[in-house]
């Protein structure tokens, strides 16, 4: 293994543990029915549709490489499939890769 | 140590019909895929999955080494696109803290705090016995984990047989799954408020600061919905 990948690779997961890490320890004196607790919560369900939300419209990586048309098409058609098929997460899924391959293949 | 009926309780969590296996597998394809593309070899590839277990920071590492980065430039760049672990284990882990439980399970369990098993949990844990909620994340933990190095291993080797239209697909099955899995968690005025608020503050402060988008979009929504779920009950 090249030095410079594994000090990477180090790097990252340092960065990675140490968020995990911090939020363990703060966690000892909170209680689950505390208005903090609550809070956290919100944070985190907030954080994390923020972060999607970001995949989605600005990506990096492969998705980068579909059009913004392609991906919005894909996750608003997801989202129907989801409530028709009474809130299951396999269905939109699976169809979501096999229709953005397709979008991206023919459009 | 681990309670071998409550860890395989939870280990079993990923075989169920609507777990996150298959979307998370499906994105470590196209991560181990990206790290070949990259130059890394299988070892780094899987040793960087064991030890990050966080698709974005390994997407944010992988585009930093692209463009030549410094150490410290992959540091901060990561740790700011991870720090959304913070309220989630804040948020996760008063739920399953027991003073008969030794501390090392805590703090070697935290390196798991991933969407998937994070939300597997939120929507098990009542069913689960205050005492053995550390056992039962240490197994669902340890399955998503192992599901995320098999997906590494299978997208580096598959990687020549993969085409741009088929690592598209691969990458938006993640955020499908999640963002359908956060709108199925919406059963609170407080999660439903914070579900929304992230997801239209993430992408409009991404114009103004990239790097602190999704925190502050985090921050800001999470924080409104709060008071918005307090002035509610009160």
């Amino acid at each position: 293994m090249s030095t410079s990948v594994v000090l990477a690779i180090l790097v990252t997961s340092l960065a990675t543990y140490s968020s995990r890490l911090l939020g363990v320890i703060s966690s000892k004196g909170i209680k689950e029915t505390s208005k903090l607790f609550r809070w956290f919560n919100c944070l985190a369900y907030s954080t994390l549709a923020a972060l999607i939300a970001r995949t989605i419209i600005f990506p990096v990586g492969a998705l980068s490489d579909a059009s913004y048309l392609s991906r919005i098409t894909v996750v608003i058609f997801c989202l129907f499939i989801f409530f028709i098929s009474k809130k299951n997460f396999v269905y939109p899924t699976v169809i979501s890769a096999i229709m953005l391959a397709l979008l991206s293949e023919y459009l | 140590m681990i309670n071998k009926e409550f860890f395989f309780k939870g280990f079993k969590s990923i075989i169920k019909p609507d777990s996150p296996a298959l979307a998370l597998g499906c994105c470590f394809i196209a991560i181990g895929a990206l790290l070949k593309n990259l130059g890394f070899n299988i070892q780094e590839s899987i040793f960087s999955t064991m030890l990050t277990y966080a698709l974005p920071g390994s997407l944010v590492m992988a585009e930093s080494m692209l463009v030549g980065a410094s150490l410290l430039n992959i540091f901060l760049a990561v740790w700011f696109v991870n720090a959304r672990l913070y309220p989630m284990a804040v948020s996760l882990f008063p739920l399953m803290m027991h003073k008969n439980q030794p501390r090392w399970k805590y703090y070697f369990s935290c390196h798991f705090i991933a969407v998937s098993a994070w939300l597997i949990m939120k929507s098990n844990y009542k069913d689960i016995q205050k005492k053995y909620r550390i056992d039962f994340w240490i197994g669902i933990g340890c399955a998503t984990w192992a599901t995320a190095v098999i997906g590494t291993f299978i997208g580096f080797y598959a990687s020549d047989y993969l085409d741009k239209n088929i690592m598209m697909g691969l990458a938006i099955l993640n955020p499908v799954y999640f963002l359908c899995m956060m709108v199925g968690a919406m059963k609170t005025i407080q999660i439903s408020a914070s579900v929304i608020l992230g997801l239209l503050l993430g992408p409009i402060f991404y114009f103004f600061s990239p790097e602190w988008s999704i925190l502050l979009g985090g921050l800001i929504g999470g924080t409104i919905a709060y008071f918005i779920g307090e002035l509610r009950v009160n």
